[in-house]
């Protein structure tokens, strides 16, 4: 794909498991402020893990970071955390919908669920991103969102702290880039 | 590879009406995007090779039926799920509806009972069980026969007593059930002035009014329309100075209830003013 010719993008969303916590304070408090989309995401968590997420990226980040409640309206320009112990649904007019079911890939709130989802609200405008983890969830979401038209971004599993969910997601589809810490901050501001 | 959804946007609207017709069930106001996967999901799990084998099959065999109703609106559950909101609804909560001589309690959307049995617990050791009742319902028939029962896996256990000591329990957990090799069953005692019961947030009425409504992860499953339908529903259920009790990610922010209802700290618990 030809860098001017980027599609324009709705909604980036990104999952991670084991290993993307400091993947992702690396990356979001370098995301320029006046992106035109939304950034959500799903990182697999203890459960027994109290204090919010969003709060301690809230403090690192130029751009609101905030956890998604049931149908909070998605705003550009906003950074998005799925809660702990529920699935993350976005409906067709942009809202999310909370989900308290069984858990997929062991995991609540699962990727797959999200990136599937997301790809067919958004198809070609959406952006998935899939970081380190140490098991499979995101890899079906991630092809989903490509044969979809969505760009797809997988981390080197080179630069990755455990290499196995990239891994798996390469198995499943070949992504528009495989990028290190670094490009992938710089790939968000490009879009 | 390529993955299938069997079931698009389109079929799922001609699914969700044909049950509504021929049913009565009416799902059409449902989250779309929970709706969508979880009609999915059955397709996978029941292996249909097309959407009319589904349609077909739903609408031509009841007893298929009570199996799609019960897998696409979701009956996960916990006892005492969400410490804080527990040890909130025993600190401050339970000893206020102490004032009342008849306590009147309504648990919707009760799936198989842990909520029900949770909140008995907490009745009993303010003392105050006696003169309460819980009325627990649910959409499901099937989930209201193991709530009456109250038999769960003894596997489950451990985890509960936890939550339970988290949220501020004072005693034994274990005096509470008693246990064989795989499952614990909660005493008597903890039922008896429980009543279950059938009830549709979507179709059937207020049938009572409360100091207390328990509503908690059920209106996720609804879009912002429905919702307010049965933020109305509750509100003609509850007395003045009532509480209305929500999951830990649900809001009353949307509904125009918002201006005549105080929240509670920052719990998911917002009390009638008028
Ligand atoms: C995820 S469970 C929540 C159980 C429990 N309240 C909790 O938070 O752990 C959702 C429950 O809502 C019930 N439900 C779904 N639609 C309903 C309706 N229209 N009327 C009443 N109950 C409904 C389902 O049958 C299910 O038992």
């Amino acid at each position: 794909m030809e860098e001017n010719e980027m599609r324009r993008v709705d909604l980036v969303v990104i999952g991670g498991s084991a290993g993307s916590f400091t993947v992702l304070l690396e990356i979001l408090p370098k995301i320029r402020t006046d992106i035109d989309f939304a950034i959500v995401v799903v990182l697999h968590r203890k459960n027994n893990f109290t204090t919010s997420i969003a709060d301690v990226f809230d403090q690192k980040c130029a751009l609101p970071v905030l956890e998604c409640e049931d149908k909070d309206r998605i705003e550009k320009g906003k950074i998005y955390f799925a809660p702990a112990d529920y699935h993350l649904l976005i409906e067709k007019d942009s809202c999310f919908s909370l989900d308290y079911s069984e858990k997929v890939n062991f995991s609540r709130p699962a990727i797959d669920i999200t990136f599937k989802n997301a790809a067919d609200v958004y198809q070609s405008k959406l952006v998935g991103i899939l970081l380190s983890g140490a098991n499979a969830d995101g890899a079906e979401g991630l092809a989903y969102i490509k044969q979809k038209s969505g760009t797809t971004i997988v981390q080197d599993p080179e630069s990755a702290e455990i290499a196995t969910m990239p891994n798996e997601a390469l198995k499943l589809c070949k992504p528009d880039f495989i990028a290190n810490v670094g490009e992938i901050a710089d790939l968000i501001n490009q879009f | 590879m390529r993955i299938y959804t069997l079931v698009d946007d389109d079929d799922l609207e001609t699914l969700l009406n044909d049950v509504a017709n021929k049913y009565g069930y009416d799902f059409t106001e449902y989250s779309k995007a929970s709706m969508k996967r979880r009609v999915n999901r059955l397709c996978t799990l029941d292996k249909f090779a097309s959407f009319a084998e589904l349609r077909y099959r739903v609408l031509n065999n009841d007893s298929y039926f009570a199996r799609f109703v019960e897998e696409v609106t979701v009956n996960v559950t916990e006892m005492f799920r969400d410490q804080h909101f527990y040890k909130t609804l025993r600190d401050e909560i339970i000893p206020q509806l102490g004032v009342h001589s008849h306590i009147k309690i309504w648990l919707a959307g009760c799936s198989t009972g842990e909520e029900a049995y949770s909140l008995s617990i907490l009745l009993h050791e303010a003392n105050l069980a006696h003169k309460a009742i819980i009325y627990a319902t649910d959409i499901n028939p099937r989930v209201l026969e193991t709530a009456r029962n109250g038999i769960y896996p003894i596997h489950l256990i451990r985890g509960y007593s936890q939550n339970y000591i988290n949220s501020g329990g004072i005693t034994d957990f274990s005096d509470y059930y008693t246990a064989n090799y795989d499952y614990a069953r909660f005493v008597d005692k903890l039922r008896e002035h429980m009543i279950f019961a059938t009830h549709n947030l979507v179709s059937d009425s207020s049938f009572n009014e409360f100091q207390l409504i328990l509503c908690r992860n059920v209106l996720i499953y609804f879009d912002k329309n429905l919702q307010d339908k049965v933020f109305n529903l509750f509100d003609a259920s509850l007395e003045n100075l009532g509480y209305l009790a929500l999951g830990s990610k649900e809001t009353i922010k949307f509904s125009h209830l918002e201006r005549r209802y105080q929240q509670i700290g920052k719990e998911k618990i917002w009390r009638k003013m008028k």
